[in-house]
């Protein structure tokens, strides 16, 4: 092995890109806190903070490694160790190859992935989730669905001289996901899908309004996730070089064309472009351009960014078609702008702009790529729904996972978590005239 | 005496209040209000989905008067509340037996 000097610009990109990311999660909770009743807020950001208690806990313990470790030389998971991380300190990161940066950088970068991903999944089932239930859930999905996935994924090897042991099953079929289209998104769309089917619907879902509370707190948490998704995009690159100047220029773009995409749909079918749509549209656009951000060039992204708009803006109210509550629209933002992000690769994809990365369909490249890639959006798409199906099943079956009903109406926040989020009382208003 | 209640449209109650004051009404009480008439609500979409919004935001004033001041009275709150546009509120009187001061005891009109 030849010898690793430790790059500091490369490492201290890695670690801003780290707390990026994190950012992302806080962010997430703001974006669905804001979408929920003035009664349930809490409780939807709490759900997001145990993620980032529970998951930071297990990937120390045995997460990283489950995902990352090589020892057990399987495309379906890394090493089954509980060494806590005390084995690797002093370590380069090798992923396919060696990078310049503490292992400890990656697991924290990669640590923030493993985090934000159960947390998208409870925008399904807001409202509604037993909170012990969902701390169980978070660790047990997080073990057999995103641990094992995130190594398909991610994990390209321990490379040793010219030998690459343990590479993840859709990694080394060559799929082409830069930042977790398929990992993160299209895993968390699918479970969210089958929670939403478990839990069953609101009380007085479609009678009833439930309007979003707080719409500045949604367009703050896209706001704080726009922010976070260039660590989590272009800190996917693992340095500070051209390509995470190219995936970063692309999520700028991507998803300013998302938000053109969802406003143009809302003017034409509603008559008004709305703050709502704003904000969802650009998650769409940050989704899509997920999994492409590294692969395409900058025109593309912005192809990719309005499309997602569009695509999920007409997605999101399918859920009222099929019946299923997927409250805050998991399915139709994450699992649709997955998909399309993932399959968008396999067209515009081309190795003008990223050396490693194959010309798609529109470059020439037939639909050899687009095949890799719906390979990479079936198989986590279907393993992800049908774990998590079985998961919440089991949950459901022993200690239940939804709250009780008349709970539900008086407001989750003040029965799981005894506060409530606003004083409401208007006796003590004063001023105002 | 005679307790006039009306139903505005909240931007109003700026002129409404400043009319009252011009003609000589010393006090009274305003809360905010929702409901609907003829103007019924409106829809507002989330992510496609509509909801109807049927209860409008209005505003409540109260003032108590002497019952030979009570037709002027309503007609300084209709003047200044009409923008002559629906959902412009409503303006009622109802009988008052007794109204006592509370700082001082008086009762009836030495009250209001």
């Amino acid at each position: 092995m030849e010898e690793i000097v430790l790059n500091s610009g490369d490492t201290a990109w890695m670690l801003a890109s780290t707390a990026l990311v994190l950012l992302m999660t806080p962010g997430l909770a703001f974006f669905y806190g804001g979408m929920v009743r003035t009664k349930s807020v809490l409780n939807m950001m709490m759900m997001s903070f145990i993620t980032i208690g529970i998951v930071s806990v297990l990937w120390v313990i045995y997460g990283f490694e489950l995902a990352f470790g090589y020892k057990a030389d399987s495309p379906w998971y890394g090493n089954i160790s509980f060494s806590g991380l005390g084995g690797i300190v002093n370590d380069f990161t090798n992923n396919g190859g060696y990078y310049p940066i503490p292992v400890l950088v990656f697991a924290a970068f990669q640590l923030m992935f493993a985090i934000i991903t159960p947390a998208l999944i409870s925008g399904a089932i807001a409202d509604r989730t037993k909170f012990s239930a969902w701390a169980i859930f978070v660790a047990i999905w997080s073990t057999i669905v995103y641990f094992p996935v995130a190594h398909w994924v991610f994990a390209f090897g321990n490379k040793v001289g010219d030998t690459v042991t343990g590479t993840g099953y859709l990694a080394g079929k060559g799929l082409e996901d830069f930042a977790g289209g398929t990992a993160v998104h299209i895993n968390a769309g699918a479970a969210g899908l089958a929670l939403a089917i478990v839990l069953g619907k609101r009380v007085g879902w479609r009678k009833e309004a439930m309007r979003p509370h707080s719409l500045p707190l949604v367009l703050l948490g896209s706001g704080l996730l726009w922010f976070g998704w260039f660590g989590f995009n272009a800190g996917s690159a693992l340095a500070a070089n051209g390509i995470a100047g190219l995936a970063f220029m692309n999520t700028q773009v991507a998803t300013a064309g998302a938000v053109c995409g969802w406003l143009l749909v809302e003017k034409i079918r509603n008559g008004h472009p709305t703050s709502l749509g704003a904000a969802s549209g650009a998650v769409a656009g940050l989704v899509a351009i997920t999994p492409a951000c590294a692969f395409v060039a900058p025109w593309a992204a912005v192809v990719i960014g309005l499309f997602a708009g569009i695509f999920c803006a007409l997605a999101v109210g399918l859920k009222y078609k099929f019946g299923f509550d997927d409250s805050l629209d998991v399915v139709g933002v994450h699992l649709v702008g997955g998909i399309w992000g993932s399959l968008a690769v396999g067209l515009f994809g081309t190795h003008v702009v990223n050396s490693i990365g194959l010309d798609g369909l529109f470059y020439g490249g037939g639909t050899a790529l687009l095949v890799k890639q719906a390979l990479g959006v079936g198989l986590v798409a279907a393993y992800s729904f049908l774990v998590t199906l079985a998961l919440g099943y089991a949950i459901e079956k022993t200690i239940g996972f939804r709250i009780a009903k008349d709970a539900e109406v008086e407001g989750i926040d003040l029965s799981e978590h005894a506060e409530t989020a606003y004083e409401m009382s208007s006796s003590s208003r004063g001023g105002a005239f | 005496m005679k307790l006039i209640t009306a139903i505005l449209k909240p931007f109003k109650l700026e002129d409404v209040k400043n009319a009252l004051q011009a003609a000589g009404v010393t006090g009274m009480t305003v809360s905010e209000a929702s409901g609907f008439g003829r103007q019924r609500g409106h829809t507002e979409v989330y992510r496609g989905a509509e909801y109807t919004v049927d209860l409008v935001p209005k505003v409540r004033l109260e003032v108590l008067v002497d019952d030979k001041d009570s037709d002027s009275v309503v007609d300084v709150i209709v003047k200044a509340a009409s923008t002559g546009s629906i959902g412009d509120g409503k303006v009622w009187t109802t009988p008052v037996d007794q109204v006592i001061r509370v700082r001082t005891g008086e009762r009836g009109s030495e009250a209001i």
